[in-house]
């Protein structure tokens, strides 16, 4: 399928000679939700301002729904909404005026019928008369989610969206992500809560220090990268692992009581199996058996951990 | 297909400029009014009886192209550096910067917005001068022609400012130390045959004499200089600032990183 955002070689060197990005290559398809993550600094936020049009880009090249970000920059910013990490509003503006502003700006023409749906989608028709300032922080970060999306946009970008949200505005914005999806718009944000991502993202790519280090489907990387235990309660506590299961490398814990069998999720399982054969056969008995897999965020602090 | 132009766009910029003039119509409007009709009271009626005729005009008369020109310049430079300084300084620049328009929409929407403001705030100074004094026309195309050339230029001036700030003393400053001083000794109050031949040669480098002599001439038939010369200068200020916005945005300069 083609991508909707296709981006090669792309680099961003500030005027200070810091160097955000370096020569990045992502390709998103249609439809897609993906979670861009990265310990703060990485460079979440250029990728995505130069994306949008906020920053020039010093080398590469970016195209939105196949139109180049530069040289036919209205057909590629119409596709796009942006939700930046800032509270940015106008503080004075009531809300109804301020989402009908930014469908004007955006070439759209007049449709209260959808304005009011978005306002309703977002509990924000409840405010619409009132003026931005006089609404709390989580309310701001619904405005600005209505007035990305008040052109209706085949792109979303949200720039940590639930950095200082409460739990009750999280759910929504996982749910109302998840509905845009359902209509076919694809939503790329970026956070570093881990479990963000491993709860809304189909892929995902991590940043560092500008470098995109690896972007992957989010079961396969659990499953590539995610280390898997098996826990054995045993019967009678034991001194010593025995002599002829030397080769699993199992590790005795809790004074003997437990045994524990660190293996790769990728692989295949058929040892697993052997190994249970051959406890039996060495006559260690056990009560329980469980497996444990290691998350994202372990993966993300390994990956990140080991590049620095 | 995209249109090759966002005339949307550019409304709703220009309509949410003119929204925020009607919220804060008090400092818009009013205190501009108010401070030009005590011009007229002290200069016009309390020391202008006791003034002679300036060319055969009565010196209530003469002030009022002058204090026009005034309002004009300074209200164009405010409202238009504060209508783009402003979301800067909010942050919700982003959006303008990440929508679908282009420069030119950008500058038409908040310069033709700031121009409409200083030519309404223009036009009720003079309705309010023509209550202390007697007005006569005598050019009205030019007169026209001069108030919008110069609410244009001068906003586009303006939107400069508003773009090179990086506070809110910066924008007041040009207005406060360069734009005032110069509409005072630009002959808004006197003509500048009436000074020493060192000083008149002194005030020709002033820009501001050629705008209000220009002024004054469309009202009066009478001007310090010529009025082709008043013209050009005006169009060759309004040819800078295009050149220095072109290059703003050609250069990202102040806006993107």
């Amino acid at each position: 399928m083609q991508s909707i955002i296709s981006i090669s070689g792309l680099s961003k060197t500030y005027d200070g000679g810091f160097q955000a990005l370096k020569r990045v290559d992502l390709d998103v398809a249609p439809g897609e939700i993906f979670a861009l993550l990265g310990p703060n600094g990485a460079g979440k936020t250029t990728l995505i301002s130069i994306v949008c049009g906020l920053v020039k880009a010093t080398g590469g090249s970016v195209q939105v729904g196949g139109h180049d970000i530069v040289a036919d920059y209205r057909a590629a910013r119409s596709l796009i909404g942006l939700v930046p990490q800032e509270l940015s509003t106008d503080r004075f503006e009531s809300v109804w005026d301020t989402v009908a502003f930014s469908r004007g700006l955006f070439g759209k023409p007049k449709n209260p019928a959808y304005v009011e749906k978005l306002l309703r989608d977002l509990s924000l028709w409840s405010k619409k008369d009132e003026r931005i300032l006089a609404l709390s922080g989580g309310m701001k970060r619904r405005v600005l989610i209505a007035k990305a999306l008040a052109h209706e946009p085949r792109v979303l970008f949200l720039d940590e969206p639930t950095a200082g949200v409460d739990v009750e505005l999280r759910r929504d914005m996982w749910r109302l992500i998840r509905e845009l999806r359902d209509t076919g718009v694809t939503v790329i944000l970026t956070t570093h809560y881990i479990d963000e991502a491993e709860e809304m993202a189909d892929r995902i790519g991590v940043i560092r220090a500008g470098e995109l280090i690896l972007v992957e489907e989010k079961t396969a990387l659990i499953a590539k990268l995610g280390r898997k235990e098996l826990i054995l309660q045993l019967g009678a506590p034991l001194a010593e692992v025995p002599a002829s299961l030397a080769r699993y490398g199992l590790e005795l814990r809790r004074e003997g009581c437990e045994l524990a069998y660190v293996y790769d999720g990728a692989r295949e399982h058929a040892d697993l199996a052997a190994l249970l054969t051959e406890l039996t056969a060495a006559g260690v008995a056990f009560k329980d058996i469980r497996t444990t897999q290691s998350s994202l965020e372990d993966i993300f602090v390994d990956l990140v951990k080991e590049r620095a | 297909m995209t249109p090759s132009v966002n005339l949307r766009a550019v409304g709703a910029i220009y309509k949410f400029e003119m929204a925020r003039a009607l919220r804060t119509i008090m400092q818009s409007v009013i205190s501009p009014v108010i401070s030009t009709s005590l011009y007229f009271v002290v200069f016009g009626a309390a020391i202008g009886q006791r003034m002679q005729e300036i060319d055969g005009v009565p010196y209530g008369t003469f002030i009022v192209p002058g204090l026009v020109m005034l309002s004009l310049l300074t209200q164009s430079i405010a409202n238009a550096s504060f209508g783009i300084y402003f979301p800067r300084f909010a942050g919700t620049i982003y959006e303008i910067l990440s929508a679908p328009v282009s420069y030119l929409e950008i500058v038409v929407a908040y310069v033709g917005a700031a121009a409409t403001k200083s030519i309404v705030i223009g036009l009720i100074i003079l309705a309010t001068a023509s209550l202390f004094t007697p007005l006569t026309i005598e050019h009205p195309v030019l007169m026209v022609t001069f108030l919008l050339l110069t609410a244009f230029t001068f906003s586009l001036f303006g939107f400069i400012i508003g773009v090179w700030a990086d506070g809110f003393e910066q924008l007041q400053i040009i207005p406060l130390l360069v734009i005032t001083p110069l509409t005072f000794l630009g002959g808004s109050f006197y003509s500048i045959d009436m000074l020493p031949p060192f000083w008149r040669a002194v005030s020709l480098f002033n820009p501001v004499v050629y705008l209000v002599s220009g002024f004054r001439w469309s009202f009066t038939g009478k001007a310090d200089v010529h009025i082709g010369v008043s013209l050009a200068m005006t169009m060759v200020f309004l040819l800078a600032c295009l050149v220095a916005i072109r290059w703003i945005f050609k250069t990202g300069y102040r806006l993107k990183a």
